[in-house]
């Protein structure tokens, strides 16, 4: 079997991920209105005051954000994982820890990528400034793929176990607390007249970081998890 | 001469060694726990700012110490049994979790207790308070994990996995708080540098001693428990006296 160049294996499970996600849509359309649900909901728990709600609203949309990626990780892995694929891929004599960046790549695509961009309709309820969206959907963009490469290691932790798509939520959601903190914290710097640079800073660097260990991590976990 | 280093991290023979060690920590422990608490309560004076309320930092302040310092230990223990595939450490980093979590819980209730009359608040959002808790987050994943896996050997593989990205994690998480909280409000609470009274640093050092010594008590305790409910179908623990009566 010819060995595929990195880049090469890369984009290969990326389009096959996609192509698997675009023949059944509603997977993907069940996170985005989850998302946007959730966001909703808080006014009306909270009231419609709009002075407190233009204050909220990038917490809102964060922990919104991390609770519908929290609702898709299970999905990174398992299909792949009851027909057997995965064990093939495993075989494969190719690195494991890009196939996995792949996966993730893919599952941000899916659900970071249309959150970012769904967000400024979302913000827009919460009568938030127009300089505060362009923030928002920035901090985003960097963001959420962050949360899909930790969410990953949790995935591949918690393959095929019982109550696994709880049990991810409990494993992963501590360790992204950092990624909300700087996330909300961008929309607030502008709201408040302050740099947005060392908030966006951070979380680029938190990609960087993630996007160095976590897919090495992850591929160690399926290790763990299939063997 | 030659020594067997490795004899004991055999769970055949650390179950022998372990019972046998215990009253060694657990006696000291208890003496020490009644000195803390008696110097604590009758020997140290009352403070001068926080009067009466403050003695409740002899059991806060070990407890905090005891928490992280176990969160450390244990994913030492799970990353040694991860690498060199040793069942004992495995067992001793599973051993650690419930008083790792225990202790951090006893921190945040304490510090609740605490906060009420000197802060008029039962929580704030200060970052040491807010990364204690994210540490029994930490803490509960780890058990959480270790409890849904059924094959011992990926619960342990997969647990010490987590527990050593957690340790990677842990110093963000708490500077993030921390930068977090400057950000938003400024710092509210903070101690003076008091010196100490010496009776206060003596009670203070009895009772982290004690919690120490506790912890490693109840942890060989606890592996004691382990190592037999994954071995009792080997012909040694049913060789056992206390299996066999």
């Amino acid at each position: 079997m010819k060995k595929l160049s990195l880049l090469g294996l890369l984009g290969l499970v990326l389009r096959r991920d996609l192509l698997l996600a675009m023949r059944r849509r509603a997977d993907v359309l069940t996170t985005l209105i989850f998302f946007v649900m959730v966001v909703s909901l808080f006014p009306l728990g909270v009231g419609p005051e709009i002075d407190m709600l233009r204050k909220m609203a990038s917490g809102v949309v964060w922990v919104a954000a991390l609770l519908a990626s929290m609702l898709s990780l299970p999905r990174m892995f398992s299909a792949d994982y009851a027909d057997g694929t995965l064990e093939q891929m495993m075989l494969a004599p190719q690195s494991l820890s890009v196939l996995v960046l792949g996966k993730i790549a893919a599952h941000w695509m899916l659900s970071g990528l249309p959150l970012a961009l769904i967000a400024p309709v979302l913000g827009l309820q919460f009568d938030m400034s127009v300089p505060a969206l362009w923030i928002l959907v920035i901090a985003l963009l960097l963001g959420t793929p962050v949360l899909s490469m930790i969410g990953a290691v949790g995935a591949a932790l918690t393959l095929g176990l019982r109550g696994g798509g709880v049990l991810v939520s409990l494993l992963v959601l501590p360790l992204c607390i950092p990624v909300l903190i700087f996330g909300a914290g961008a929309v607030e710097a502008v709201n408040s007249g302050m740099s947005v640079v060392s908030n966006l800073s951070f979380l680029g660097a938190f990609m960087l970081f993630a996007l160095v260990f976590t897919p090495f991590v992850a591929a160690q976990a399926l290790r763990i998890s299939m063997e | 001469m030659a020594i067997n280093w490795f004899k004991y991290s055999a769970p055949t023979n650390f179950y022998g060694l372990a019972g046998k060690l215990i009253p060694f920590f657990a006696w000291p422990a208890a003496v020490l726990f009644v000195i803390g608490l008696y110097i604590g309560f009758f020997v140290a004076p009352t403070d001068a700012v926080q009067s009466e309320a403050y003695r409740i930092i002899f059991l806060h302040v070990p407890t905090s110490i005891l928490s992280m310092f176990i969160y450390l230990i244990m994913a030492g223990y799970a990353a040694l049994g991860l690498i060199f595939n040793t069942r004992l450490s495995s067992m001793m980093a599973q051993a650690l979790a419930p008083t790792g979590a225990l202790f951090a819980f006893i921190s945040l209730w304490t510090g609740a207790l605490w906060g009420k009359p000197m802060w008029g608040a039962w929580w704030v959002w200060d970052a040491r308070l807010t990364s204690e808790l994210i540490l029994l987050f930490l803490y509960l994943g780890f058990i959480a994990l270790q409890a849904s896996i059924e094959d011992p050997r990926r619960a342990d593989r997969a647990s010490a996995l987590l527990a050593i990205v957690g340790s990677v994690n842990v110093p963000i998480i708490y500077f993030s708080v921390k930068w977090w909280n400057t950000l938003h409000q400024g710092s509210t609470i903070k101690f003076t540098g008091t010196s100490m009274h010496i009776a206060m640093q003596e009670a203070m050092f009895a009772m982290l001693v004690a919690c120490w010594l506790y912890s490693i008590a109840v942890s060989l305790a606890r592996v004691r428990s382990i190592i037999l409910e994954r071995e009792r179908n080997t012909q040694w623990v049913n060789e056992l006296k206390e299996v066999r009566s």
